[in-house]
C-alpha cells in the first residue's frame, strides 16, 4: 500500500516542463537569468524569435552567461573571456586559439513557448514532450482575457500547491475580498487521475463577497441579491493548478451548468521550483465577459495582487515558521485531501526518477496512509 | 549534467573478458555504484603501468541493469600504450578502480539530423550514440571506417540494429570511405560527431573548415591514443636545463618528460587544451601531431606541439631528437 509522506520539503521531479518566464520576459535587449529546478539559466531569443535556455555558468571558468551578451543572428558571448555559444549550447569561437575545443559547450536545455509563458525541461531532455505541458488555455484563448504577475514565494513549492489545493483558508486569510463562512461550511468532493487532481466545492445561496459583488456588477450593473458560488480547482502534475471560479444569480441554474446569469474566472496558478526553499509562483485572472475591457483586466489584476499577497506573507510566515520548528511534523486534516493526492502524485514522480520525495530526509516523519 | 567534470571514483569486478577482433576487446565491468549512462560516456581507470599509476580512458559501449554492468572496448595494436595491455591482462573477478561515467561528448538533443562517424575503434563510443538516436527516433547515419572486416568490431550487432542507417566503409574491400564526398553529402543543420584516429579526425574537420561549415556542429572525442604514424621511442632534450629524457613507444612525451622531472603544466591530456605546450627549438626527425587544438596552418608550422599525445618520428630507422622549450 502506498503511503504518502508529509515532508515539510518536497523534492522536485526534474523531469517536467516548468515555467521558466512570462513570453515578454525573455528577449534581446537583456539575457534574463533565473534558477528553474535549481538549475540557474540564461535566457534569451534568438534573432528569429525563439526563446533559449542555457546554463548559466561557461564552459571555460563558470563566470554567468547572463552577463554577457548576444553576438550574430543566436550567439551568446561570454562576458569574461569572450568565448561564444549558439543557440544549442555548442562553443561557436575560443579566444586566442585558431580552433574551438571540441568538448567546449553548455547544456541548452528544451523550450517552448505556450500559453504566454517559457516553459523549459530541465531534467533529461530525451523525455521532454512537448504535449506534457499542462493545459492553461484559457490564457490565449479568444473567449477569455486577463493578465497576471509573478510571486516569488519564499518557500517550498509544494506550501503553495497546498495553499491553492485548499481554499477553506480564504475565510481567514482573505477575509476582506473573497473569504466567507460558508467556504468552510459547505462540502467539497475530491477526485483524480494518475496526473491530475480536482476539488470541487459550491456554496448555494450565499451573500457574494466583495470581490465577487463587484465583479457581478461589471456584468450585470446595480446588481443586488444572493448568488451561487463555484470553485473548482484542477491541478495538473506537477505545479499547475487553474480554478475555474464564479458567482451567478442564486437559483439560475450554475450548479446545473447554466452560467449564462453569472460572472466566472479561470485562476492560472503555475509554480516553479527555484531551489528547495523557494519558487516563482505564475499566476494570471483570466475571465470571459467585458473581454474588451483594459479597465477590468488590470483591476482583476491589481484585486487578485493584493488577494495573493495575503497567501505570499502566510506562505513566507509558514516556512519561517517550519524551519524555526524542526521538530515538529505535519498533521493532516480532511481539508487537506487534494493537496494530499498532490503528493502522491509527486511522489510518484521522483520516485520514477530514482529519487527520495525530500531533499533533506530526517527520520521521524509522519506517516498517513 | 553535460559538462559536469566531477569525478567520482569507485571499485568495480571484470565480469567478461573477450576478443572481439585480433585488436579489439571486450570487457564487461560490474561497477560498485551504478548510475545511468548517457551516449558518449566514458570512464577513466586506474592503472598501473610499468610500475607508475597512471590513468586511461575508455568510452562506454554499452550497459544494462541500470548501469550496473558496463561494457568497454579496448584496441591493441603490437605497439600500443601501456594501458591497453594492461587492460587486455584482466580476467573475470579481477577488480580494478574506475571513475564513475563521465562525459566530454554528450550527444545533445535538437539537431535535424545527426551522422555518426567512427573510425576502427572509435565505434566504441558510437554505439550508444547510435542506439540514443535510434531510440528518440532522430534522422541519423553512422558510417564506420575499417581496414578489414574482421577488425571491426560489431559490425552484426549494429547491422541488426540500424539497417539501412548503417554504412560499412571496408579499405580491404575497395570502399574506403572519401571524406570530400562525405562532408559534400552532409545537409545544413546536419551535427556530425567522429570518433576514431586523428588522421580521420584531422581529415573531417579539414574539409569541414575548408567549406565554412558552422565549427559548433562537428564534434569530437579524442583519447589522443593514435597517429600518422606508428609510435616509435625518441629523445626530448630542454637545451637549457641540460635535461634530456628517452620517450618509450608505451608513454607520451608529456609523461617522459614528468618522470626526469621536468615541472609541466596540463589539463586535458587528451590533445584538446594545448596547456602543455612546448616550443621546438630543434628537431631530427618529424612531428606527429596527434591533437585536435592546432589549426592545419599551426601543425604545418612545426614550432610547437602538445607533448601529452603528440610525438616525433625519425625517419628509416633513425631514432628521432627534438630540443623544446617549456613554459
Ligand atoms: S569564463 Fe567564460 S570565457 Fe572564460
Ligand atoms: S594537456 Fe591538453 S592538450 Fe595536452
Ligand atoms: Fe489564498
Amino acid at each position: 500500500m502506498q503511503q504518502t509522506v508529509t515532508a515539510k520539503l518536497l523534492d522536485h521531479p526534474r523531469n517536467a516542463w516548468y515555467v521558466a518566464a512570462w513570453d515578454h520576459e525573455v528577449g534581446r535587449k537583456k539575457i534574463l537569468a533565473r534558477t528553474v529546478a535549481g538549475r540557474p539559466l540564461a535566457l534569451y531569443r534568438t534573432e528569429d524569435g525563439r526563446a533559449v535556455a542555457l546554463a548559466d555558468a561557461c564552459w571555460h571558468r563558470l563566470a554567468p552567461l547572463s552577463q554577457g551578451a548576444l553576438v550574430g543572428p543566436e550567439d551568446i558571448r561570454c562576458p569574461y573571456h569572450g568565448i561564444t555559444y549558439d543557440a544549442r549550447g555548442r562553443c561557436t569561437s575560443m579566444p586566442a586559439q585558431e580552433t574551438v575545443n571540441p568538448s567546449a559547450l553548455v547544456p541548452s536545455f528544451p523550450v517552448v513557448d505556450r500559453y504566454r509563458y517559457v516553459w523549459v525541461w530541465v531534467g533529461d531532455p530525451a523525455l521532454a514532450d512537448p504535449d506534457l505541458i499542462p493545459d492553461m488555455h484559457q490564457m490565449t484563448d479568444a473567449a477569455w482575457t486577463g493578465d497576471g504577475l509573478t510571486i516569488h514565494a519564499p518557500c517550498n513549492y509544494q506550501l503553495v500547491l497546498d495553499n491553492l489545493m485548499d481554499l477553506t483558508h480564504e475565510e481567514f486569510v482573505h477575509s476582506s475580498s473573497i473569504g466567507q463562512k460558508e467556504l468552510s461550511e459547505s462540502e467539497f468532493v475530491t477526485s483524480h487521475t494518475d496526473t491530475t487532481v480536482t476539488v470541487e466545492r459550491w456554496m448555494h445561496d450565499i451573500e457574494a463577497p466583495p470581490f465577487w459583488l463587484k465583479n457581478m456588477r461589471d456584468r450585470f450593473p446595480g446588481f443586488e441579491g444572493r448568488v451561487d458560488r463555484w470553485q473548482i480547482i484542477h491541478f495538473e502534475a506537477p505545479s499547475t493548478i487553474c480554478i475555474d471560479v464564479g458567482v451567478a444569480k442564486a437559483g439560475t441554474g450554475a450548479p446545473e451548468g447554466d452560467r449564462s446569469q453569472g460572472v466566472n474566472g479561470y485562476v492560472m496558478n503555475t509554480i516553479t521550483p527555484e531551489t528547495a526553499r523557494s519558487s516563482h509562483y505564475f499566476w494570471s485572472f483570466q475571465r470571459n465577459y467585458r473581454l474588451d475591457s483594459q479597465l477590468i483586466t488590470t483591476q482583476l489584476r491589481d484585486g487578485v495582487h493584493g488577494v495573493f499577497g495575503e497567501d505570499e506573507a502566510m506562505l513566507a510566515a509558514q516556512q519561517a515558521a517550519i524551519d524555526a520548528n524542526p521538530d515538529y511534523e505535519f498533521y493532516s486534516l480532511n481539508i487537506d485531501a487534494g493537496g494530499m493526492w498532490v503528493r502522491r502524485i509527486l511522489e510518484r514522480m521522483l520516485l520514477a526518477e530514482g529519487r527520495d520525495h525530500a531533499p533533506a530526509p530526517r527520520a521521524g516523519a509522519q506517516v498517513v496512509r | 549534467m553535460a559538462v559536469s567534470r566531477s569525478e567520482a571514483w569507485q571499485g568495480g569486478i571484470v565480469a567478461a573478458s573477450r576478443a572481439l577482433t585480433p585488436e579489439i576487446r571486450r570487457i564487461e565491468i560490474d561497477v560498485d555504484q551504478p548510475v545511468a549512462v548517457t551516449p558518449g560516456a566514458h570512464v577513466d581507470v586506474r592503472l598501473s603501468i610499468a610500475g607508475e599509476r597512471d590513468r586511461r580512458s575508455y568510452s562506454i559501449v554499452d550497459a544494462t541493469d541500470g548501469g550496473r554492468r558496463i561494457a568497454l572496448s579496448v584496441y591493441t595494436s603490437p605497439v600500443s600504450r601501456g594501458g591497453a595491455a594492461v587492460m587486455n591482462a584482466l580476467a573475470p573477478g579481477d577488480r580494478l578502480e574506475l571513475t564513475q561515467p563521465l562525459n566530454d561528448f554528450p550527444l545533445r538533443p535538437g539537431a535535424d539530423r545527426y551522422v555518426l562517424i567512427a573510425g576502427g575503434v572509435g565505434i566504441t563510443a558510437m554505439v550508444g550514440m547510435a542506439a540514443g538516436l535510434q531510440a528518440r527516433g532522430a534522422d541519423y547515419r553512422l558510417l564506420y571506417a575499417g581496414r578489414s572486416r574482421p577488425l571491426m568490431a560489431y559490425v552484426e550487432d549494429l547491422r541488426e540494429a540500424h539497417g539501412e542507417r548503417l554504412r560499412l566503409h571496408v579499405r580491404d574491400e575497395g570502399t574506403s570511405l572519401s571524406i570530400p564526398d562525405l562532408v559534400d553529402s552532409i545537409a545544413p543543420g546536419t551535427e556530425v560527431y567522429v570518433c576514431g584516429p586523428i588522421r580521420l579526425m584531422d581529415a573531417v574537420r579539414r574539409e569541414w573548415m575548408s567549406r565554412r561549415r558552422p565549427i559548433a556542429d562537428l564534434r569530437m572525442e579524442t583519447f589522443g591514443n593514435s597517429g600518422w604514424f606508428d609510435a616509435q621511442e625518441f629523445t626530448v632534450r630542454i637545451p637549457a636545463t641540460g635535461l634530456e629524457a628517452r620517450v618509450r613507444p608505451d608513454q607520451s612525451m608529456l609523461e617522459a618528460l614528468e618522470a626526469a622531472g621536468a615541472d609541466m603544466l596540463w589539463d586535458c591530456r587528451k590533445g584538446e587544451c594545448g596547456l602543455c605546450e612546448v616550443r621546438i627549438v630543434g628537431l631530427d626527425g618529424d612531428i606527429d601531431h596527434r591533437d585536435v587544438f592546432y589549426s592545419e596552418r599551426q601543425k604545418d608550422a612545426r614550432s610547437k606541439m602538445c607533448c601529452c599525445v603528440s610525438r616525433v618520428v625519425g625517419s628509416a630507422g633513425r631514432g628521432a631528437v627534438v630540443d623544446i622549450v617549456t613554459t
